[in-house]
């Protein structure tokens, strides 16, 4: 077990390692961020020591290993457009895009799990064939463009939510959530829907799918055979053989909503750490990225993890190697 | 060409209708884009064809509806529906072209980490692995904000993107084909490589990757879309899809809706049409357990 | 055990047909089949694979999912009709008055359930015991299999035990609710040849014992010859022969059981090349007309391929459906 842990903690070191190199590398390249500080009428000399104070005269791999020693530190150097600590910025809207990202898991969750059962259950009937098509257009749609038509209906035209920003929050354990407000709810429901559309249809689409497939499995019929009724065999026997697929990928799904969430963020003007990405983007804010960056590929590095955790826990023929 | 006909696939495909509604769908773009620039009158890029007194012209069936725009104009007098056209064919193209070019990278990636194994196989593999730990979206839109915008742009961080699943694929083919006796009887025997991969490999992993390349082209439209609406993907001269929603996006608020919902439908159906066929050609090609 | 009072019959099975309705044609995998089974005999079904016999035993349990259907016939349980019985009947009868043991014991059970909540299930449904006295149960039905530390080894999953153990802890499951019925599909087959003696053996101890009946499917005569009291030959979807073990395999009368034993190698002639019954299985789905066998068989005239043959009663026990049925003495 200690063994495994470290195996993974190096792994995991190994990633983010990586990222990093990428990371900085990709950033060195792209403009000069000298330009960001001083203000336009500098004169050469004092872009000169602008660089000399940024660091940017020394060699790439001098830069790098300050790069990285900072970076350990917890110090990524302060946003070009905000003067704060980049890090700063980015935990403190950290808050706000978490909650998008489970309010969504969890619609997602609620509506592809018990759909994708049924679906998978009684693959031809009329009702399942109904399902499954709205799965496929489901990954079909732009997302941004499922949130505007969303806000057209719902804020613009019928006024029933808002179009945009978080609502008020209150405070838990030293964090501001929304969760804990009805305003908080008014808010977030749209973007949530909208957030949560691709990755409920394809949770719905993986669950039917490994209910179909586990239908085909011998000891299911084995089970009737012992007199057990369809929809015991379905549930008792099926269903957690069918959800182990789902698993898998319920970490990439995890994933791909903290991503698409800078998409909706941007959207629906919610103050979550992707519109903050996004926005720095535009304005060339280097230290936000890379503050975005690695603590985003933290996130994901830790959630495979877990993944792998849960899926020994469920399998019993999986032991952790 | 009988044989096709006459053959299970077709069978099926008739009693598909999901995949004839698929493949209406797809050969409805696939004309549009081909045809578009005859069919429409206006050139909606030509400036000198614009009227800006035609602009946010509603659709032909809403009060101030014109027949000559029947999806509505936007603010400048376009036609929404030229729009589309010409935009559909920025979008497929780029879709069309990096699905290729991530194919043709990554089926090259995924032989040699096959055949040659040992530290290339690992990392190429472990690039791989990496990047799949991330959303494909996250990849790009760095990529883009690292090298700028532009449709050439836009196909390197697709490509970037897009190899790995080729690359998984064919490697695994090619490391069971390796395996087996026969081929390695005749690799004894003095068969060079690429027969090997011409005749044993690449047959085998025919079926999965076109079913692959053909749902991907539906992925890249809608992750160009993705990075278009957000600015840093297609330039303003070339909108495609994606940006053509981006700029109605502005005044939705003043309820000019069709200047961004119409292409959103376009966009909609044509990846709807792509994985339409795309699942029954998954479906179909998967040796099937009868 | 035989019983020298006129056995009751336990099992009638009239003219079976059950069809599967694919894309390239419906598949008439049982067509017209009929046997009988007593009290405590053990019958063997025999054919070539894919010719029909495990869907047999499906149909009498009412397992034939779609695209196969039961088109016609009789299942004759104690008199009642299992094809018009109803799903809530047949789940009754399913593991507790025939119960069934499947061909591939490594995907029989559910790898995620321990192999004592897979027992525990059949006495759940078909019993009133208690939980202490449904352990108990099983804890004996698993030692009674040959498997040892029994207590222990109900809280193991499947993976953990081997194949042919997965198989015993089976055989527990099909003989827990104490069946007077257990179809035996392939058994053996997918173990290896030195474990599937000690199997056999002990499903012939425990029917003995309880005084079961058993359907023992098998394309392998040789297990057949040692198992059963009569035998059942199934050549595409319909009976050939029937009749006591003995005088079957001494003397068949149809040339295809006599193709199947004499394909049997010999290890004490071993100068001989190994027989094979020339040919192949013809097309299910395009069955010729007149004897399904035709083909095949070194007896064949005109008439065997104009008109199908009926069963018939040749001599001693053995019926057979051939125009020109093997005597005693012949080799084919």
């Amino acid at each position: 077990m200690f063994g495994y842990l470290l195996k993974r903690l190096i792994q995991m070191t190994l990633v983010l390692w990586t990222v990093s190199v990428i990371v900085f590398l990709m950033m060195s390249f792209t403009g000069d961020p000298v330009f960001m500080v001083v203000p336009i009428d500098a004169t050469d000399a004092e872009i000169a020591q602008a660089r000399r104070i940024l660091g940017l005269d020394q060699s790439l791999l001098v830069q790098y290993g300050r790069f990285i020693t900072s970076l350990v530190q917890g110090d990524f150097g302060n946003s070009y457009v905000f003067r704060q600590p980049a890090m700063t910025l980015i935990l403190e809207r950290l808050p706000a895009t978490v909650e998008m990202v489970l309010v969504a898991m969890a619609l997602a969750l609620a509506v592809a799990i018990p759909l994708g059962v049924y679906a998978g259950a009684n693959p031809n009937s009329r009702i399942s064939r109904t399902i499954m098509a709205g799965s496929l257009l489901g990954i079909s749609l732009p997302g941004f463009w499922v949130g505007m038509v969303l806000i057209f209906l719902f804020a613009v035209h019928w006024g029933i939510f808002p179009s945009s920003g978080r609502g008020d929050t209150a405070e838990l354990f030293g964090l501001r959530i929304s969760l804990l407000t009805a305003d908080g709810w008014h808010h977030i429901i749209l973007p949530a829907v909208t957030l949560s559309l691709a990755t409920m249809a394809i949770l719905l689409r993986m669950t039917r799918a490994g209910m179909m497939e586990v239908g085909r499995q011998d000891f299911m019929k084995f089970a009737r055979a012992k007199g057990a009724t369809r929809r015991d065999v379905l549930y008792k026997h099926g269903l957690k053989n069918a959800l182990i697929p789902v698993i898998t990928i319920f970490g990439l799904q995890l994933g791909d909503l903290i991503a698409f969430a800078t998409i909706t963020e941007t959207i629906f003007s919610w103050p979550g750490m992707g519109k903050l990405l996004i926005d720095s983007i535009y304005r060339a804010d280097r230290p936000v990225i890379v503050v975005y960056l690695m603590l985003v590929a933290l996130i994901f590095v830790i959630i495979n993890f877990l993944v792998d955790i849960v899926y020994t826990l469920i399998d019993p023929r999986i032991t952790l190697k | 060409m009988t044989a096709f006909f006459q053959s299970e696939f077709f069978y099926n495909y008739r009693r598909s209708s999901s995949a004839m509604i698929g493949s209406a769908l797809m050969a409805f773009f696939a004309l549009a884009v081909l045809l578009g620039p005859f069919i429409v009158a206006q050139d909606p890029y030509d400036i000198a064809a614009l009227n800006l007194m035609d602009s946010y012209k509603p659709p032909v069936w809403l009060e101030g509806g014109d027949p000559q725009f029947w999806l509505g104009t936007d603010g400048q007098g376009r036609d929404v529906w030229a729009s589309i056209l010409y935009g559909a064919r920025i979008s497929l193209f780029i879709g069309l072209v990096a699905m290729v070019a991530s194919c043709v990278i990554g089926t090259l990636l995924g032989l040699i980490a096959g055949f040659y194994g040992g530290i290339v196989d690992s990392v190429i593999m472990r690039i791989a692995d990496i990047q799949l730990s991330f959303p494909s979206i996250l990849i790009a839109l760095f990529l883009m904000s690292a090298v700028g915008t532009g449709i050439d742009k836009v196909l390197i961080a697709l490509t970037a993107v897009g190899w790995v699943v080729y690359a998984r694929t064919v490697r695994g083919s090619t490391l069971s084909e390796i395996e087996k006796e026969y081929v390695q009887a005749a690799k004894v025997a003095g068969l060079p490589n690429h027969k090997i991969i011409r005749k044993h490999v690449l047959p085998n992993v025919l079926t999965p990757l076109i079913v692959i390349a053909t749902i991907q082209v539906g992925t890249f439209v809608l992750i160009e879309a993705s990075l278009s609406f957000l600015g840093v993907g297609v330039p303003i001269t070339q909108p495609s899809l994606g940006l053509l929603i981006k700029n109605g996006f502005d005044v939705l608020f003043s309820g000019l809706w069709w200047t961004s919902v119409f292409p959103g439908v376009a966009i909609m159906m044509l990846v709807f049409g792509i994985n339409l066929f795309g699942d029954f050609l998954r479906d179909e090609l998967n040796p099937r357990l009868k | 055990m035989m019983r020298d009072t006129v056995k009751q019959k336990l099992l009638e099975v009239r003219n079976l047909r059950t069809h599967f309705h694919t894309f390239a044609g419906t598949v008439k995998a049982v067509n017209g089949v009929s046997f009988d089974i007593a009290a405590g005999e053990v019958m063997g079904l025999v054919g070539e694979s894919g010719g029909g016999k495990s869907v047999v035993g499906f149909s009498i349990l009412g397992l034939i999912d779609s695209p196969g259907k039961i088109e016609g016939g009789e299942i004759l349980l104690d008199g009642e009709d299992l094809v018009r019985a109803g799903e809530a009947r047949l789940r009754e009868i399913r593991g507790r008055d025939i119960s069934m043991v499947f061909q591939d014991p490594m995907t029989s059970l559910n790898p995620l359930h321990s192999v004592g909540r897979q027992m525990d299930e059949v006495l759940r449904l078909h019993s009133d015991l208690d939980a202490k006295a449904r352990h108990m149960a099983c804890v004996e039905m698993l030692e009674s299999v040959g498997i040892s530390r029994a207590a222990e080894r109900l809280k193991a999953y499947p993976h953990q035990f081997s194949g042919g153990m997965r198989q015993r802890v089976v055989i527990a499951i099909a003989l827990l609710a104490r069946p007077r019925l257990i179809i035996a599909d392939e058994p053996t087959t997918a173990l290896d040849v030195t474990i599937q003696s000690q199997i056999l053996k002990l499903m012939r101890r425990q029917i003995a014992e309880k005084g079961a009946s058993m359907i023992l499917v098998t394309h392998d005569l040789a297990v057949v010859s040692e198992m059963a009291d009569h035998i059942t030959v199934l050549y595409c979807g319909n009976v050939v022969e029937r009749g006591r073990t003995r005088e079957l395999i001494e003397a068949p009368a149809h040339p295809y059981t006599r193709g199947l034993i004499d394909s049997i190698p010999d290890l004490s002639n071993r100068h001989e090349r190994l027989k094979q019954i020339p040919g192949t299985v013809p097309d299910i789905r395009n069955l010729p007309r007149g004897c399904n066998f035709r083909d095949r068989c070194p007896r064949a005239e005109a008439i065997c391929a104009e008109i199908e043959p009926d069963l018939v009663p040749q001599r001693g026990s053995l019926s057979a459906a051939c125009h020109f049925p093997l005597s005693p003495g012949d080799t084919a």
